[in-house]
């Protein structure tokens, strides 16, 4: 049975001092949701961006419907049914809905003519089934509607291939199951999908087969039905990773709370208080827009609170910005480590020790050696991979640049530490080295809190989890009380 | 020679080599070009908009911009002159005026920016026009003069444009102020923060820093290097002029983007800008060499300001994209 749609053989693709591909192989059937894996630079985006155009591949083939197949372009792929939706958002804020989709074929002659683009868009989401006004200005929609949105467009193009690069990384449980529906009801016109993806339980939800790559190499396809996530991860990394879910607290009972928030509220939080103890993980549990980065960002003093008080060892403190919070012993690490985290042209080094240059000075000159000391030590403490402690930090992976992050606060010597999306887009052999420093932390008596929409992470790693919902504490779970369901209710309870 | 262009990265080197090719071209075309005349004339040349670009590098690496260089630096000399002629100040007390005048006016451009969230273009623009206006309404729009040569205090001219021997002395001044803004910039924390503030100033406010203090200094610094410019200006002039410097300030600018400083901050270096200052001090000594008239240096220095900023694009294109895997 002839039902291969797309066939990619052999292919091979060298960047300057990187083998980025090794005699790769890809096959895709007709109607097929078709998942790739893989470590953060194996090789999934590269490939995807030779099938779609973007990049010139040095030698293989491309067979589409048994025909021989090149695109020198992202518009020639389309052009042959090809379409990607990028896991940054390619959107322009301030044009409707219709415009954004349309953009490039507004109408056939010079003038515009919105409300044909408007009865399209229209008819486009009714087949999604789905409600969108065609008309809204698209910077007024939610992250995750704006992503829809992507995909309408990526659709309108009469796509017989869509490729995903890693949609969820953005989306919360509920959204997810939106976006589901949507490929389930594509798939059925007969239109094929790729879907990359960190998230093991997804793929087993949602693909039909999954694909395996490893270091520029293809390892194996598996039906995702039969495949046990055990063997998928294995078969990435090359060995085994398993991090336990915590039995036991290993909180002390009976202390005083390290900090203690009262009362906290703002234009997206309502009425915030908790305690936090020490060498205790505490997660912030909650859908998105549930208040729980701006609360975070309140208690850094990175926006400005309507009421509360902050109590750090029982003493009241005032913080107005990040200044004094990380006088006070608190670091933050956001969820948007590229805007909010590192300065990216800049070496591993100047960013370990941003906060604290002012321990470097030499009378009015920068000490670079005493620099160079102690981000050497920490690259070795933490494991970061770098070349060197020179290197910029923006050439480094996902998962070391995080921990670039976690070197920083560390060397500040921060007893507070708020993780906001830690493992957000770093692939599961980092995360899972994330997952072991944040318990190390927690052991020597640092407290953490983890704000994380993947709630097996969660789950895994909290002591007790706060959850929010809509700016409101809607409930406090003890270690025992920990499970997906229970959280779910209280995080939809309003 | 080598291991400054090493440790400034390709920019720099095309820059340099660009100024090295300039000069080559005039040597052999120019009339009298490799003469000492027309070298102690480069270097007289490059005086008051040398400190003017330095102080420019510090503004446009934090990410912002700087307009009122030109506009304030005329006003400067001209409260210098207004007080000197027409109040009776010493010369010496002038002087500090001048260099604490544009050093406020600095400060000011610096918390419009930073506590009034005012676009640095806007900001800027705005004490620009002050400045034309306030310069021309103290001085009741008449020309100010500075000591000449001849008068009791010649010496302002004998110290800070040519010696009685004929040695520029502004040049060494201008070297001096390079080193010691050179230290500030890549030595110290003030320049740290700068550039990583114009590399992204959110990572750098969430790291605990106060950034608005260290980006109002980068105000400051260019607003002191514009009072310091003025005196030289002064000295190299003797006639202030209201109503005058308009675009003086975008010859600072274009010195620091030709030496490589990149208009988006948190890239650029104060060796580039010198280059910068001296391929456009060489052009316009070279051109007058070869024969044509001065709009001819204005026109020159335009193509070499997109030469410059070209390469640079392309440059970081090709980079990128040898990154993208």
């Amino acid at each position: 049975m002839s039902n291969l749609l797309l066939t990619m053989k052999d292919i091979e693709k060298s960047f300057p001092g990187v083998h980025a591909l090794k005699k790769c192989t890809f096959s895709l059937e007709k109607g097929e949701i078709h998942a790739l894996v893989g470590e953060n630079g194996a090789g999934k985006s590269t490939i995807m961006n030779i099938l779609t155009g973007s990049i010139p591949y040095d030698s293989g083939d491309i067979f589409l419907e048994d025909k021989k197949a090149h695109f020198k372009s992202p518009k020639q792929a389309q052009e042959a049914g090809i379409s990607m939706v990028h896991q940054e958002l390619n959107l322009m804020d301030n044009l409707t809905v219709a415009q954004n989709i349309f953009i490039g074929r507004e109408s056939d002659n010079i003038f515009l003519n919105d409300t044909s683009i408007n009865k399209k868009t229209k008819e486009l989401f009714e087949q999604l089934n789905f409600h969108i006004d065609p008309e809204e200005i698209v910077g007024n929609l939610s992250v995750s509607l704006q992503q829809i949105i992507e995909i309408a467009k990526a659709i309108s193009h009469d796509a017989k291939i869509i490729v995903f690069d890693e949609p969820s990384a953005t989306l919360t449980e509920k959204e997810i199951n939106q976006l589901f529906k949507i490929m389930k009801e594509l798939k059925k016109t007969g239109v094929s999908m790729i879907y990359i993806s960190h998230r093991m339980n997804e793929i087993k939800r949602i693909s039909d087969r999954v694909t395996i790559m490893r270091d520029g190499e293809y390892i194996g396809t598996l039906s995702s039905e039969k495949a046990k996530i055990e063997q998928i991860i294995q078969m990435m990394v090359g060995r085994v990773i398993y991090e336990e879910r915590k039995k036991v607290s290993t909180v002390i009972e009976g202390q005083k709370p390290i900090l203690c928030v009262k009362n906290f509220s703002s234009k997206d939080v309502n009425n915030v208080s908790f305690d936090l103890y020490k060498g205790e993980i505490l997660g912030f549990a909650g859908l998105i827009g549930a208040g729980r980065t701006e609360l975070a960002r309140l208690i850094f003093g990175a926006d400005k609170k309507t009421s509360g008080e902050l109590f750090i060892h029982g003493k009241k403190v005032n913080i107005n910005s990040p200044f004094h919070a990380v006088k006070q012993g608190i670091g933050y690490l956001s969820e948007d480590r590229k805007r909010y985290g590192l300065v990216l042209g800049m070496s591993v080094s100047n960013n370990i020790v941003l906060p604290k240059l002012t321990d470097y000075i030499s009378g009015i000159f920068i000490n670079e050696s005493k620099i160079k000391e102690v981000t050497k030590e920490y690259i070795e403490k933490i494991n970061i991979k770098t070349p060197s402690e020179k290197r910029l930090v923006k050439s480094l992976s996902g998962g070391n640049q995080q921990k670039v992050i976690i070197a920083k606060w560390l060397l500040k010597n921060c007893d507070i530490l708020i993780f906001d999306e830690p493992t957000r887009g770093i692939d599961v052999g980092a995360k899972s080295e994330v997952y072991k420093l944040m318990n190390n932390l927690a052991k020597t008596g640092k407290s953490i809190i983890m704000i994380s929409s993947e709630l097996p992470e969660l789950i895994r790693m909290s002591d007790r989890v706060l959850v929010m919902c809509e700016g409101t504490h809607t409930a406090t779970l003890k270690l025992d009380d920990i499970n997906q369901t229970t959280i779910m209710e209280y995080a939809t309870q309003q | 020679m080598f291991k400054l262009i090493k440790k400034g990265g390709m920019q720099k080197l095309f820059a340099f080599s660009a100024l090295i090719l300039i000069y080559l071209f005039f040597a052999f075309t120019g009339k009298n070009f490799t003469s000492s005349a027309t070298t102690l004339n480069i270097l007289a040349s490059s005086y008051y908009v040398g400190f003017l670009a330095l102080g420019a590098t510090f503004v446009i690496i934090s990410g912002g911009i700087d307009l009122s260089l030109g506009a304030l630096m005329m006003a400067s000399a001209l409260i210098g002159g207004e007080l000197y002629r027409d109040a009776g100040f010493p010369l010496w007390l002038c002087m500090v005026i001048m260099v604490l005048f544009a050093t406020f006016v600095g400060l000011l451009n610096g918390l419009m920016v930073t506590k009034l969230k005012l676009p640095p273009f806007i900001a800027t623009l705005g004490t620009m026009m002050g400045c034309l206006g306030f310069g021309s309404i103290i001085t009741g729009t008449s020309s100010k003069y500075f000591p000449t040569i001849l008068e009791p205090d010649g010496w302002f001219i004998r110290t800070f444009f040519k010696s009685a021997n004929g040695v520029p002395l502004g040049a060494f001044y201008l070297l001096a102020f390079f080193i010691i803004t050179f230290i500030i910039l890549n030595k110290t924390k003030i320049g740290r923060y700068i550039f990583a503030i114009g590399n992204n100033e959110e990572a750098v406010r969430l790291s605990g820093i106060k950034v608005d203090l260290w980006k109002t200094l980068a105000y400051v610094i260019s607003g002191l290097s514009v009072g310091i410019g003025s005196i030289f200006y002064a000295a190299t002039y003797i006639v202030v002029i209201p109503n005058t410097g308009n675009g003086i300030e975008l010859q600072a600018i274009a010195a620091v983007v030709i030496g490589g400083t990149s208009l988006a901050g948190g890239i650029g270096s104060l060796t580039g800008t010198m280059i910068g200052v001296f391929i456009m001090s060489v052009l316009k000594n070279g051109l007058i060499s070869i024969n044509l008239p001065a709009p001819y240096q204005v026109f020159f220095t335009g193509l070499v300001v997109i030469g410059a900023v070209l390469i640079d694009v392309y440059r970081n294109k090709r980079a990128s994209k040898v990154k993208l895997k």
